[in-house]
């Protein structure tokens, strides 16, 4: 089996985070259930599930300054990033037991939402991490974006050359194909992967959708038949084959920015989210010990 | 009829030039009226070579450990610094002729007669050639093809030229390098004499086309035309033209300049016209001298690049040289210095030309070497003592170049090092195995080792232990192959032991040396280029062969189903001879390789002679069976095997392989590579091949024998005893190791800008942050040191290892040699 980021050395970081668990489970317990001191924050086994929490938190951030201490020899990143995974997956249970369950209106609180969120994200993170890389690999059929790129171009301008010996209102069309088309855009369009690209019709007016290259494509098939001589044919059937083709690499770029928008697009939540936990969890600390 | 000079020199370049300066000397001394040496020149300037460099390029003065001696002065710098000062010497009254291209030397010492292109002609007592092995541009060969502003033989820098109509001649990659640059602001004709580009290499084949089919270019070519007649313009800045015989008849093209690229004549046919013999007919042979640098004709001296050294420093101190020992003094050589510092902890009292004559005498295989190729081996070699332990605390510690000092009884190298150096034992006793934990053998004074990893490139097979009071010459690989490619003897010599001792660890044969004498020259040696088929799936087989150098596959049911590679020192086909004749898979070469091949007598006579080895052949041969079966049902592992193979890897010893099942793209080993680098990175790992989850990004493999060390002038590619291949500081820039690395792992660069650190970057957002910076402005200092070659060293003694696989959060960045390829992908 591979060595992913879960199973490195056979799951270390997993059985050290089920124990850590099991412990604040246990020191949580072991606060009793009585009326007068119900289990909080406040009592001594709070304290130290609290003091864990902290530490974790903190240790966890420092895996962004690890990751770019290239000399490092502390460990290996990818072993870092398996203990981020296990040991900040079971921040969430130690900081629940922590507070047991106490939220109200408050900085406390704040802080303990802002950690959910950034667990959460890093959970989604994980999801993608492990899921999308066998799904770039797979679109982009062993190459790369620039070779797919190049492809994209010396198809284009084969449709050019070709198109040249078309009549002037097909050679509009296919032009106005070629220069509406859009890729990529802005991240959000970058992360719908929705293909805005558009083909000016003959005879004027609004630019129409030609998703898919598919004005082109069907404009094409369907004058095939007609083709009075058998140049024109010829013409008209390698601009669709062209077209095919064009279709095809489109689609796969539109989904390879895509994808590889979401493999980045969670730690632009996670990191910020991060910091925003870090002055929370400050504040948190310092008011508690202040109105002690 | 008193002769024209007593020297003559042919050529301007360093060499030439150091001639010149140090006979102008002599001249002084002795208040001559009229120069008695004249330098001859082809080109109407200098040093054609250097000044063909790039603006500003820096020079550099390797070797570091010889001092100039030369009347011309020469320190590393810019081009134009080193220009300026040889046009300095020049203009203190050097004689020198432009435009006289020598084309013929006649006669004898005392009389030489030297023939100008010109129809002139020259006479000298002696005559030095200094000639470079570039060699002259091949011309038009009509009227008015001289170079001129409007006839070009080079193109410095297309930039020179806007908004001209240029005629490139030629065909090959210079012709349309050139030309496709030029077409950016002029408009071209590229004249081809045939009807397709086929001397190009493929990347040049492809811009040319799309050039000439690119409408917004001015790119035209002209195909199966030649030059008729070259019509010079009436005044400097006017258009001239050219006249093509075309095939459909005579075409006339106004141009404002006609550059031909038509490749060079190399100089050796004209060496070889003067008489000059050259040993052997490789290309990188050279001539034959003496230890005055006279070669077999005499009064007819051999200096510099031609006689078989590159480096400015070398061939103007043998300018110096020549001239003292053409007037009869018998100076020491300047390298004398490092010789006596060499032989400085060797336990006799001589004088280290006299060493030098002992020892080649003492070498069989030596004998008969040239005198100053053997003083260029020991210059190059590291001479090693053995002393026991005691006496070893007290050894002398010399500098880096002195006698080197080791322990008896240890080993010079172990089993597994990486090293390619070869040894000569010139006293004492070594103790020899041909593989790991296999049966000793002895060395004798006079006889050699190492030759294996010599010729193959793999690791060290079973160690080499030195005893008491031996001494050793240890020459680097480099040094090596020059010698075997020049002298046919040392080739022989060393090849033939190489056969011995391979037959004798693969096959263990218990028969005397002279018996197996008479078998290893039954053998034959064998060559594959990459891609070529020692036999086929189907097919009856007779012969096996064991693999001398390089990476045999077998694959079954199809070449991409790759069920077993084999290494050097491997037996490939052995099936045949040992069971049933019936070819199971097909073996190709999956890099360059070499084998030998084994007829079934010459199998029978070495497995016959000791039975007991055939069990342990046997177990080997149904392990790799039970093996090349088990691939053969995995058809998926076997596919990615064969694609590891095609992308080259069989060559590799440690290369970095991505799972693109895990890879997330962050970049973070790239980032990683920059930041433990300089600031560069050393790999790309976009680019590059894929097959099933498998991806072999641009990165170094660290291959078996490297292609970049191969022509490295000041020798500053090396590889350390773990196996990584790195580059010292004391490249030059020169760019070969990027022209000869096949897999485009190396790259000239400028050392990156410094930039803040880390904590302000994260907290201050000061730079651009980790990695590599995209598209940085060098400074103006590393701009002054020039570009320098940069490449993967494998983190080369980092603790924890390659930064790019530590950086990898994910796992998917590995690094592996070919042994694990297979875990790699059964695994999936």
């Amino acid at each position: 089996m591979r060595t992913g980021m879960l199973n490195w050395r056979n799951y270390r970081y997993g059985k050290w985070a089920l124990l850590l668990g099991l412990f604040s489970i246990a020191l949580y317990v072991s606060q009793g259930a009585s009326p007068a001191q119900p289990p909080n924050g406040g009592t001594w086994q709070g304290y130290v599930l609290g003091t864990i929490g902290a530490l974790l938190i903190l240790w966890l951030s420092v895996l962004g300054v690890r990751k770019r201490s290239y000399s490092s020899s502390a460990g290996t990143v990818q072993g870092w990033t398996s203990a981020h995974i296990y040991l900040g997956s079971v921040l969430l249970a130690v900081a629940t037991l922590h507070c047991a369950a106490q939220f109200g209106w408050n900085v406390h609180t704040l802080a303990y939402v802002l950690m959910c969120l950034v667990i959460f994200s890093g959970f989604y993170g994980l999801y993608v991490y492990v899921h999308l890389p066998d799904r770039v690999a797979s679109n982009i059929v062993d190459r790369d974006r620039a070779a797919w790129l190049e492809e994209l171009g010396k198809l284009d301008q084969r449709i050019r050359d070709v198109a040249a010996g078309s009549d002037a209102q097909l050679q509009g069309m296919v032009l106005s194909a070629l220069e509406l088309t859009r890729l990529g855009g802005n991240l959000f369009q970058q992360l719908r992967a929705n293909d805005r690209s558009l083909v000016q019709e003959p005879g004027g007016g609004k630019p129409v959708s030609n998703a898919e290259q598919s004005v082109l494509i069907e404009t094409l098939s369907r004058r095939i038949p007609d083709a009075r001589k058998q140049s024109e044919a010829e013409t008209l059937s390698e601009l669709l084959s062209l077209f095919g083709r064009r279709q095809v690499i489109l689609h796969l770029l539109r989904r390879d920015i895509r994808l590889k928008g979401l493999l980045k697009l969670w730690l632009y939540f996670h990191v910020p989210l991060t910091f925003a936990l870090l002055a929370a969890l400050l504040v948190h600390i310092l008011s508690v010990f202040i109105y002690w | 009829m008193p002769l024209d000079y007593r020297i003559a020199i042919v050529g301007a370049g360093p060499a030439g030039l150091s001639v010149a300066g140090r006979a102008a000397i002599y001249d002084a001394e002795t208040g001559a009226s009229t120069p008695s040496y004249v330098l001859l020149e082809g080109h109407t300037t200098f040093a054609k070579t250097i000044q063909k460099y790039q603006k500003g390029k820096h020079v550099m003065d390797e070797p570091g450990f010889l001092q100039l001696r030369s009347e011309v002065p020469f320190a590393a710098g810019k081009r134009e610094e080193i220009l300026g000062a040889w046009d300095n010497s020049i203009g203190g009254g050097l004689n020198v002729r432009y435009n006289a291209e020598v084309v013929g030397i006649e006669g004898e010492k005392g009389n030489f007669t030297l023939r100008l292109a010109s129809g002139d002609s020259v006479t000298a007592e002696n005559v030095v050639l200094s000639i470079g092995t570039q060699g002259n541009p091949r011309t038009l060969g009509v009227d008015g093809d001289a170079e001129s502003d409007f006839v070009l033989y080079t193109l410095d820098d297309p930039e020179d030229f806007k908004g001209e109509t240029i005629v490139v001649v030629g065909a090959g990659d210079a012709a349309i390098e050139n030309a496709i640059a030029l077409s950016d602001f002029n408009t071209v004709y590229i004249i081809n004499r045939r009807g397709e580009f086929s001397r190009a290499k493929d990347g040049n084949l492809n811009a040319v086309l799309a050039a000439i089919n690119d409408r917004d270019r001015a790119f035209h070519c002209r195909y199966e035309s030649s030059v008729a007649a070259v019509e010079l313009p009436d005044a400097p800045g006017e258009t001239g033209a050219i006249v093509l015989n075309t095939p459909g008849g005579e075409e006339r093209l106004e141009c404002h300049r006609i550059i031909a690229r038509l490749g060079t004549v190399p100089p050796r046919r004209f060496v070889e016209s003067c008489g000059i013999e050259i040993g052997s007919a490789s290309a990188d042979a050279v001539p034959d001298v003496d230890r005055h640098y006279q070669s077999n004709v005499p009064g007819l001296y051999v200096i510099g690049a031609l006689g078989g050294y590159p480096l400015i420093k070398q061939a103007m101190n043998q300018g110096y040289d020549v001239v003292e020992f053409i007037h009869g003094k018998d100076t020491r050589p300047a390298d004398y210095p490092l010789l006596q510092d060499q032989f400085s902890g060797l336990p006799y009292v001589m004088d280290a030309e006299d060493i030098l004559e002992l020892y080649q005498q003492r070498v069989p295989m030596f004998k008969r070497m040239n005198p100053l190729a053997f003083r260029e081996l020991i210059i190059e070699s590291r001479i090693t003592v053995s002393l026991p332990a005691e006496e070893l605390a007290r050894a002398p510690q010399g500098g880096e170049r002195s006698t080197v000092f080791v322990a008896a009884g240890e080993p010079v190298y172990r089993n597994g090092e990486f090293s390619t150096t070869f040894f000569t034992l010139v006293e004492g006793e070594v103790r020899l195995q041909l593989e790991q934990d296999g049966p000793w053998h002895q060395i004798k004074p006079g006889q050699f080792f190492g030759e294996m990893s010599l010729l193959s490139g793999r690791p060290r097979q079973g160690d080499a232990i030195v005893e008491r009071d031996s001494i050793l010459i240890e020459t680097p690989r480099r040094v090596m192959v020059k010698l075997m490619n020049s002298n046919e003897e040392v080739r022989q010599g060393i090849d033939r032991v190489f056969i011995m001792r391979a037959l004798q660890a693969a096959f263990r044969p218990a028969m005397s040396l002279e018996e197996l004498a008479l078998v290893a020259d039954q053998v034959q040696t064998c060559q594959f280029a990459a891609g070529e088929v020692l036999f086929t799936e189907g097919e009856t087989g007779d012969c096996l062969h064991l693999i001398r150098s390089g990476t045999v596959v077998l694959s079954q049911g199809g070449t991409e189903l790759v069920v077993a590679q084999l290494h050097s020192g491997e037996l490939a086909g052995q099936m045949a001879l040992m069971g049933a004749p019936l070819r199971r898979n097909t073996a190709t070469a999956a890099v360059r390789t070499e084998t030998l091949r084994l007829g079934r007598e010459q199998f029978l006579a070495l497995v016959n002679s000791e039975p007991e080895h055939i069990s342990t052949l046997q177990g080997e041969l149904s392990q790799l069976l039970q093996y090349t079966n088990s691939m053969a049902s995995q058809p998926e592992a076997a596919r990615s095997i064969g694609f590891l193979m095609e992308q080259g890897m069989g060559e590799a010893t440690n290369a970095l392989v991505i799972d693109t099942s895990l890879c997330v793209g962050c970049d973070n080993c790239e980032r990683a590579c920059a930041e433990t680098h300089d600031g560069i990175s050393r790999l790309d790992r976009e680019s590059g091949a894929s097959l099933a989850s498998l991806h072999v990004p641009v990165s170094c493999r660290h291959c078996e024998l490297p292609h970049c060390m191969k022509d490295c002038p000041p020798d500053a590619i090396r590889r350390a005893a773990s196996g990584e291949v790195f580059i010292t500081e004391s490249c030059i820039g020169c760019g070969n190791c990027e022209t000869n690395c096949p897999y485009d792992a190396i790259k000239l660069s400028y050392s990156a800008p410094p930039k803040p650190g880390l904590w302000s970057w994260l907290l201050f957002g000061r730079g651009s942050g980790p990695g590599e910076p995209a598209g940085f402005t060098p400074t103006a200092e590393s701009k002054d040191v020039g570009k320098k070659a940069v490449k993967c060293d494998a983190c080369m003694g980092r603790p924890g290892g390659p930064a790019c696989v530590r950086a990898c959060p994910t796992g998917a960045a590995i690094r592996m040699g070919p042994d694990q390829f297979v875990e790699l992908v059964e695994a999936r």
